[in-house]
């Protein structure tokens, strides 16, 4: 199959449910596998930071969650021009699907952060460059939800979340860079937060490890989200009746 | 298409709705006033946290006016008949948000030396500070219109584009407070001023565009 078949067949989101059935399962299988290893070997077997002791072992869940945060969104600014430019029903749904994910992953990594930050740091929180951009891009996907809960038109509320999604993508960068910018100036002398070239393999390996997990259980999971999605969209088709109620259809 | 004719006729509107260019700015004023009262600081002090404070108040002053920016005619119909009249509805909204500028963004800029005076900024951090607002506040017209554009089909909308715009606001506040803070300091970098200027060319080239996307959704929402 070409690329361009490929993409025409996106349209239809009953060759998308059927299509994506095996990706599940294989998402799935792969994140269960990777995140057991990955928790196992990073909490257990990994060894210590020789300046934070065990408590580096958070290292292992903020870090993924916050890469992974970042992955999705600027996956929705795609589905979102996805949506614009060719009209795509599927994005939206992908759209639905990223969002509570996202958020979910980027608050995750907000409180990993604050829990890494007490031993290490001494506090809680702190305005630091990256904490604030991660603290930004909740914002953002707040600021999306809060859009798609006041729109009851299906279509328009795609098309708006869509139009939210892509500026808030384009200014991503942005956002990021002028804040690291920012927090250079104001560099707190409580950062003690070692450099990450220094990280020996066996530190580094268990950290790869439970990046491709969450980006395997991120796959997993928005699929599943995007598949129910479907069906409860296109619940009048024959095809779902025939999914849903096998018997029924038949008889 | 007339752009005279489109900008005198905006203009007309904006003079004739006094309340849209006065009501945010009283609203700043008052902000100031409040800030300077409730804070427990000495003038000297005062001064360190005076770029930050003037920034969140012009964003938020901002953010009152942009309400407004195409409530009115969208109530009244007059919106949908000029987008659908216009061949490039683009610099329909384009000029729309070029005048909402005029009555905030220029407006705050001529009266920063008083903010300054207010607010226990020295007079050496005037020039830097109306600079960056010269520069800064345009972004805030052109990003904030494509809010105010998404929310104008809500009743209530104010909240939800305070949510939506402000996270995007984020860089102009630090460089706009950056830039007064350096002039502050004696070192006088235009590095800030370099940076506000570029995103506000970024916000002319993304907002009206997004915006006009925008207002057609929101129509269709009627």
């Amino acid at each position: 199959m070409t690329l361009k078949e490929l993409w025409h067949k996106l349209g239809s989101p009953r060759w998308f449910y059927h299509m994506s059935t095996p990706w599940v399962t294989g998402f799935g299988i792969a994140a269960a596998l990777l995140l057991c290893t990955g928790i196992v070997w990073g909490l257990g077997f990994a060894p210590q930071d020789y300046q934070q002791g065990n408590s580096v072992r958070i290292m292992y869940v903020h870090v993924p969650a916050a890469m992974v945060a970042q992955s999705v969104y600027i996956g929705m600014g795609v589905a979102g021009f996805v949506l614009f430019v060719w009209r795509m029903k599927l994005a939206d749904v992908a759209i639905a699907a990223c969002l509570p994910f996202g958020m979910m992953l980027t608050a995750l990594a907000l409180f990993s952060g604050g829990v890494w930050g007490r031993p290490t740091w001494g506090t809680w929180w702190d305005w630091d460059g990256r904490t604030v951009s991660t603290l930004v891009m909740l914002f953002l996907y707040i600021g999306i939800y809060a859009l798609r809960e006041a729109i009851p038109d299906v279509e328009l509320r795609g098309r708006a979340s869509a139009l939210v999604a892509v500026v808030g993508t384009i200014n991503i960068p942005i956002i990021k860079y002028s804040v690291e910018w920012w927090h250079t100036l104001h560099q707190p002398a409580s950062f003690t937060l070692t450099a990450k070239p220094t990280m020996p393999p066996e530190m580094y390996l268990p950290l790869l490890v439970m990046v491709l997990g969450i980006y395997c259980f991120a796959g997993h999971n928005i699929l599943s989200r995007m598949r129910l999605e479907i069906v409860r969209r296109e619940r009048g088709t024959q095809w779902v009746r025939e999914l849903v109620l096998p018997a029924r259809a038949a008889g | 298409m007339n752009f005279i004719g489109l900008f005198l006729r905006e203009w007309r509107v904006l003079l004739r709705n006094r309340a849209t260019v006065i009501n945010p700015m009283a609203f700043m004023f008052l902000a100031v006033m409040l800030f300077a009262v409730g804070s427990p600081l000495q003038d000297s002090d005062q001064a360190a946290y005076g770029a930050a404070v003037l920034w969140l108040i012009v964003l938020l002053t901002n953010m009152l006016s942009l309400d407004s920016l195409f409530r009115r005619d969208y109530d009244n119909g007059v919106l949908e008949q000029v987008l659908s009249a216009a061949n490039m509805p683009f610099f329909v909204v384009l000029i729309r948000i070029v005048v909402q500028w005029l009555g905030t963004g220029l407006l705050i800029t001529l009266l920063a030396p008083l903010l300054c005076l207010f607010l226990g900024l020295p007079s050496q951090a005037i020039g830097s500070t109306m600079l960056a607002l010269l520069l800064g506040t345009p972004t805030l017209s052109l990003l904030g219109a494509v809010g105010a554009a998404m929310t104008v089909g809500f009743s209530r909308g104010g909240i939800l584009l305070g949510l939506l715009v402000l996270p995007l606001f984020l860089p102009v506040l630090i460089f706009g407070a950056s830039a007064i803070n350096a002039s502050l300091t004696g070192a006088g970098s235009p590095a800030p001023l370099y940076w506000l200027g570029f995103i506000s060319m970024l916000a002319l080239t993304v907002g009206p565009f997004a915006a006009t996307l925008g207002l057609k959704i929101s129509l269709q929402m009627q």
